[in-house]
């Protein structure tokens, strides 16, 4: 096993509206402030991983380094669904534990304010005559009318299945996990949203996909974040200050769904992340019970739910009754998404993934202004794309 | 005018209109799509399979924004037929909580969707609730 992989700069954006800015103007923004937090310069860069999903053919990673520094060394621009920016690190991390390079740079970047969120589309035949195509055999487009495949849909079907499978759940449950992720993003002032919104509020708004209002469902905004990484023996050469200020990658884990019956038509978010958090808290040497707070992927309301069963926050079926004893909220015994949350901190996808470790490692850094949790020294980031990859990264605070 | 056409190749049509699966024969996993090969075992031999047409409600969402040309709002569902998870809408009931709950029973049922210019009917399905529920 090679040695510790370190957290050495690391920067997002304000999430939100920046109709002036282009992906890749709010991309080398946080790439720059990235390696300024780290104190080191792109000459020292031995890669660059970057994506951006609504742009996945346009060599975001190029772009940026056309803006940052040309300096000749391999950039690997990658896609992996709302997976994409923990899958930048992790392929950075791979570099570093592989021996090629000592730094390397990781950035996420997303342009999705005012993105709608409809599927397909179903309705007329495509030609004149109804003619099956596809590989069902379809006469007509099947979002719609053979179940969903929309977001918020899927991922409510997710959390309605745990209520059928351990009870306990209601309208008025999942809506108050809204009202918690609003309310902590009171505190972040780069949260896409920073108001809290009361329970009356959230159930009244647009129901999008029941049990998910529109204030229950991630807010499609714009952002950028982005990571330098750093070997162990290299940060070793570097000055007191830096060495403070890095936080160590204990785990690094990336999986996708494994085979089960019933994946096959509503995507299994549950044991990859299952499978994740376990091989993650091996890696780490820690368990669930040491983990001061955790970001986890709340696309949805929904969603947050199963993940703390997901995460092993609490016993097997036991989310309902976690969440209802106050555990996440930020004074409670596992604070979960005090950032807000992609609910109200916002979810530009591909930086989501560097923003949830950039939340946690400044908790860590003890750089979290109003919303620190105090002394904490160990925290988790999640997250999930469909379909399907999941990415949980353990992060400790540094000993130096 | 032609004979009806099943909005998808799993759904048989006639007088007792069912789903049909593609089966691995390998390892019994089953499958709506046509398959290159098995997702659980790689096998590459399959046959078809018929879906019990009775199940339950193992999840469900009523989606309030649907995509154009389906009406809204509209609930869609994944119904357990006797151990094979099946994706549809459920119909025939007021789109809405108090008629649609977590292990209703539910049973297959067809309707038409629309005619292209030749005449032809597509038809579609979705699961109804079993009356007495
Ligand atoms: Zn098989």
């Amino acid at each position: 096993m090679a040695d510790d992989v370190w957290i050495l700069g690391i920067n997002m954006t304000k999430f939100g509206k920046h109709p002036d800015k282009e992906a890749v103007d709010l991309a080398s923004e946080a790439a720059i402030a990235a390696l300024a937090d780290g104190g080191v310069s792109m000459k020292e860069m031995g890669v660059v991983a970057a994506g951006s999903l609504m742009n996945a053919s346009a060599g975001i990673g190029q772009q940026v380094q056309k803006q940052i520094g040309q300096t000749g060394i391999p950039v690997y621009n990658v896609a992996n669904a709302c997976a994409t920016g923990a899958t930048a690190l992790r392929t950075v991390m791979m570099a570093i534990k592989a021996g090629e390079v000592d730094m390397g740079l990781a950035v996420g970047v997303e342009k999705l304010s005012g993105a709608g969120m409809l599927g397909a589309g179903a309705g007329k035949p495509a030609s004149d005559e109804w003619t099956p195509s596809g590989r069902y055999g379809a006469v007509t487009g099947l979002d719609g009318r053979v179940g969903t495949d929309m977001m918020p849909g899927v991922f409510a079907q997710v959390g309605m299945e745990y209520g059928h499978r351990y009870g306990g759940t209601s309208f008025e449950l999942f809506a108050r996990i809204a009202e918690k992720n609003h309310s902590h993003s009171t505190l972040n002032p780069l949260a896409a949203y920073t108001k809290a919104m009361s329970l009356e509020q959230i159930m009244g708004d647009p129901m999008i996909a029941y049990p998910n209002t529109r204030s229950m469902c991630s807010a499609n905004c714009d952002g950028a974040a982005a990571a330098v990484l750093v070997s162990d023996a290299k940060l070793k050469t570097l000055s007191l200050e830096q060495r403070k200020r890095a936080v160590k990658i204990s785990a690094s884990v990336l999986t996708t769904d494994p085979w089960e019956e019933a994946c096959q038509v509503l995507p299994n978010v549950n044991t990859l992340t299952r499978n994740a958090a376990t091989t993650a808290y091996e890696q780490a040497g820690v368990g669930p019970e040491d983990l001061d707070l955790v970001e986890l992927h709340d696309c949805f309301a929904t969603a947050e739910l199963v993940h703390y069963d997901n995460l092993m926050l609490c016993p097997e079926g036991g989310a309902v009754d976690f969440f209802q004893s106050g555990a996440t909220w930020r004074d409670g015994s596992t604070p979960v998404n005090v950032s807000g949350g992609l609910e109200s901190k916002g979810h530009p996808i591909a930086a989501t993934g560097i923003a949830n470790v950039w939340e946690v490692a400044h908790h860590l850094r003890g750089e979290a202004g109003d919303r620190q949790i105090e002394g904490a020294k160990v925290g988790l980031a999640h997250v999930i794309g469909l379909g399907s990859a999941c990415g949980v990264h353990i992060l400790e605070k540094s000993a130096a | 005018m032609g004979t009806p056409v099943p909005m998808v190749d799993y759904l048989e049509l006639g007088d007792e209109p069912r789903l049909v699966a593609n089966e691995c024969t390998n390892c019994g996993a089953r499958f709506f799509d046509h398959r290159v090969a098995c997702a659980s075992c790689g096998g590459q031999e399959f046959t078809k399979a018929p879906v019990p047409t009775d199940g339950e409600v193992r999840a469900f969402t009523i989606v309030g924004w649907a995509p154009p040309g389906v009406p809204a709002p509209y609930v869609a569902a994944i119904v357990d037929c006797g151990g094979t998870s099946v994706k549809g809408n459920v119909v025939n009931t007021p789109p809405d909580p108090d008629h649609v709950t977590l292990g209703m029973k539910v049973r297959l049922t067809t309707f038409p969707i629309g005619t292209d210019s030749t005449g032809t009917e597509a038809i579609g399905f979705g699961f109804e609730p079993i009356e007495g529920n």
